[in-house]
């Protein structure tokens, strides 16, 4: 179904013909350099981060630019790791990024599994009041769910100063159930109706035959809950700011870098960014083809 | 077949979407029906609500901050389209272009995607900064007089642009690309039989072929840009002189700063108006697109 014509991934706009010729031959050579200027241009400050950690804070504002530090200085990074406390931060977001997963595993299966599979009465008013909230901004209801986590309606405790509070609001995610429903819906339901005629629970047959089955969703979802928790800042921000103690690393690194009334050395500020940054880069290029997979099949921008 | 086993049927499924609809209703549903209450309320966190009629609104359209905000919002919003916009779609055209080392250059301009908003943030500010950062270093190689990027109402803006496209471009990138590949190359070989240069081909098929992926992606810059909040609360505080103060930050001052979440919540329904329209055309559009 795929291959009903040949894409143009084989060749671009440049015909293969006309690269013989010297014209074809100038604009190819035009576009890789302009290519590489600007492949230049977005590793550059990564590059620079990562190398200013290793100067000394004289060094690191030097002019003309010191592009190679002649002795780096490996110590900032420990001292960065020690110094702003980032065992206690690095602890927090993993245990953080572990509930948003576990929600997400739990509460957004489950939801899709019945949409897919169960489908019991009202469940399609149910599918379109979960994914009209993908057309509402977060942005724009950001007070009153600010005001909802403060005091919670109905049972009237305050989520303020609590994981929950980071976790529960952003376990509504209609865009997860709308991407795991989308895969549920191609097991062939003769699959789960087998189990049923063979004496299975709904439970079981979810657990045995559609978990099994929908490892690569799973892992997507899995992948893009770890990295989106681990880059998340503003609503831990809101949530956890009279609770030091408990924000995950990108609040930490916010209040360390920017509200401490003795900051660190330049350097050992730089080194605290790039320690941050770095697990998402890692689970990036562990898991690249999955995630470029993932972001082109749903449209979503990661 | 009698009625019971469809009601356990339905019991069960009811069971399964309990935890999502319990999560739904208490963060999003409610939330969202509430910022319309709230807006002709009067809430301080401390006081018990007070129903204040339409005083929210005029208070607001009172603020001199006002027309600042969405001037800036609309300004984020218009250099978001040019640059956030356009330079993914250009990189993608050169990917597309190279005949080997794509998945490499693809790489390379995803990777800031993947680095958290607030290191490239963090990194960025330090890099404005007009005496010790690389981006007066560049520009004093070059020969040029440095500028105060961040620290002058009129540059602030574009930095914070040229930030965020290095940082967020990647994904819109991505989505351009898949489209270019599909583009088929039969198009092309008929555009070159004839007589087609490479402009006209890029004007006359490439530009029509991917025109959906173009027009959704708009939408969605726009609706995504007229958000704007981190960037300017982490790099500038909507300073200097409130040239980077957006919407949504002026909704965090009423909220956060002056504790009025009434009036807050009243700008956050301007927004959320504005908002659904824009989300309603993208609806219409990618319906449109699809068929």
């Amino acid at each position: 179904m795929k291959h009903l014509h040949i894409a143009s991934s084989e060749r671009g706009l440049i015909s293969p013909m006309e690269l013989n010729r010297p014209a074809g031959r100038f604009f190819y050579l035009l576009f890789i350099f302009l290519l590489l200027c600007l492949a230049l241009i977005w590793l550059f400050p990564m590059y620079w981060m990562y190398t200013s950690a290793l100067k000394s804070s004289s060094t690191i504002v030097k002019f003309p630019p010191i592009l190679i530090p002649q002795n780096p200085i490996w110590k900032n990074y420990l001292r960065a790791w020690t110094e702003l406390n980032y065992p206690r931060y690095f602890f927090n977001t993993i245990m953080l990024a572990l509930g948003a997963w576990g929600l997400q595993m739990t509460i957004s299966t489950a939801a899709a599994y019945a949409f897919s599979k169960l489908k019991p009465l009202f469940s399609k008013v149910i599918m379109f009041l979960f994914l009209s909230t993908l057309m509402v901004p977060s942005m724009a209801y950001l007070i009153p769910q600010y005001l909802t986590v403060v005091k919670v309606p109905l049972i009237g405790i305050s989520l303020l100063d609590s994981w929950w509070g980071v976790l529960l609001p952003q376990a509504a995610n209609a865009f997860n159930i709308f991407i795991l429903k989308s895969f549920f819906d191609d097991i062939p339901r003769d699959l789960t109706d087998a189990a049923v005629i063979d004496g299975a629970t709904a439970l079981q047959s979810f657990l045995r035959i559609i978990v099994p089955l929908s490892k690569p969703v799973l892992s997507v979802v899995t992948i893009f809950t770890l990295i989106g928790t681990w880059k998340d800042f503003f609503w831990p921000y809101l949530v956890l700011t009279g609770s030091p103690q408990s924000q995950p690393i990108m609040v930490a690194l916010y209040r360390m870098t920017t509200a401490l009334s003795y900051p660190q050395p330049l350097n050992i500020q730089i080194a605290g960014m790039a320690i941050a940054a770095t697990p998402p880069l890692v689970l990036f290029f562990i898991f690249q083809k999955k995630i470029i997979r993932g972001i082109t099949l749903t449209g979503l921008k990661g | 077949m009698t009625a019971k086993p469809r009601i356990t049927k339905s019991l069960t499924g009811w069971f399964f979407l309990l935890p999502a609809v319990l999560v739904f209703s208490t963060f999003s549903w409610y939330p969202i029906i509430r910022g319309f209450i709230i807006s002709f309320q009067s809430i301080d966190l401390i006081n018990k609500p007070e129903f204040v009629g339409i005083e929210n609104f005029t208070m607001l359209f009172e603020d001199q901050d006002m027309p600042t905000a969405w001037k800036n919002t609309l300004y984020y919003s218009f250099l978001g389209v040019i640059f956030g916009y356009l330079v993914p779609l250009l990189i993608a055209l050169f990917i597309n272009e190279v005949r080997r080392g794509k998945s490499f250059f693809r790489l390379v301009f995803y990777t800031p995607t993947v680095v958290p908003p607030m290191a490239a943030m963090l990194l960025w500010k330090w890099i404005y900064d007009p005496r010790s950062g690389l981006a007066n270093l560049v520009v004093g190689l070059f020969g040029g007089e440095p500028l105060l990027w961040l620290n002058s109402p009129d540059t602030a803006m574009l930095s914070i642009v040229f930030m965020s496209t290095w940082a967020y471009s990647g994904g819109t990138m991505l989505l351009y690309l898949a489209a270019l590949q599909g583009v088929p190359a039969s198009l092309y070989e008929a555009a070159e039989i004839d007589g087609a240069k490479l402009p006209r081909r890029l004007w006359h098929v490439t530009l029509p072929e991917i025109r959906g992926v173009m027009i959704i992606l708009l939408v969605l810059q726009i609706i995504g840009t007229m958000q704007v909040f981190v960037e300017p609360f982490v790099m500038t505080k909507g300073g200097p002189a409130n040239a980077t103060l957006t919407v949504i930050m002026l909704v965090y001052r009423y909220g956060f700063e002056y504790r009025n979440f009434g009036i807050a919540g009243a700008l956050g329904v301007l927004m959320f108006i504005v908002l659904v329209l824009f989300s309603l055309m993208y609806l219409r559009l990618s319906r449109r697109i699809a068929k």
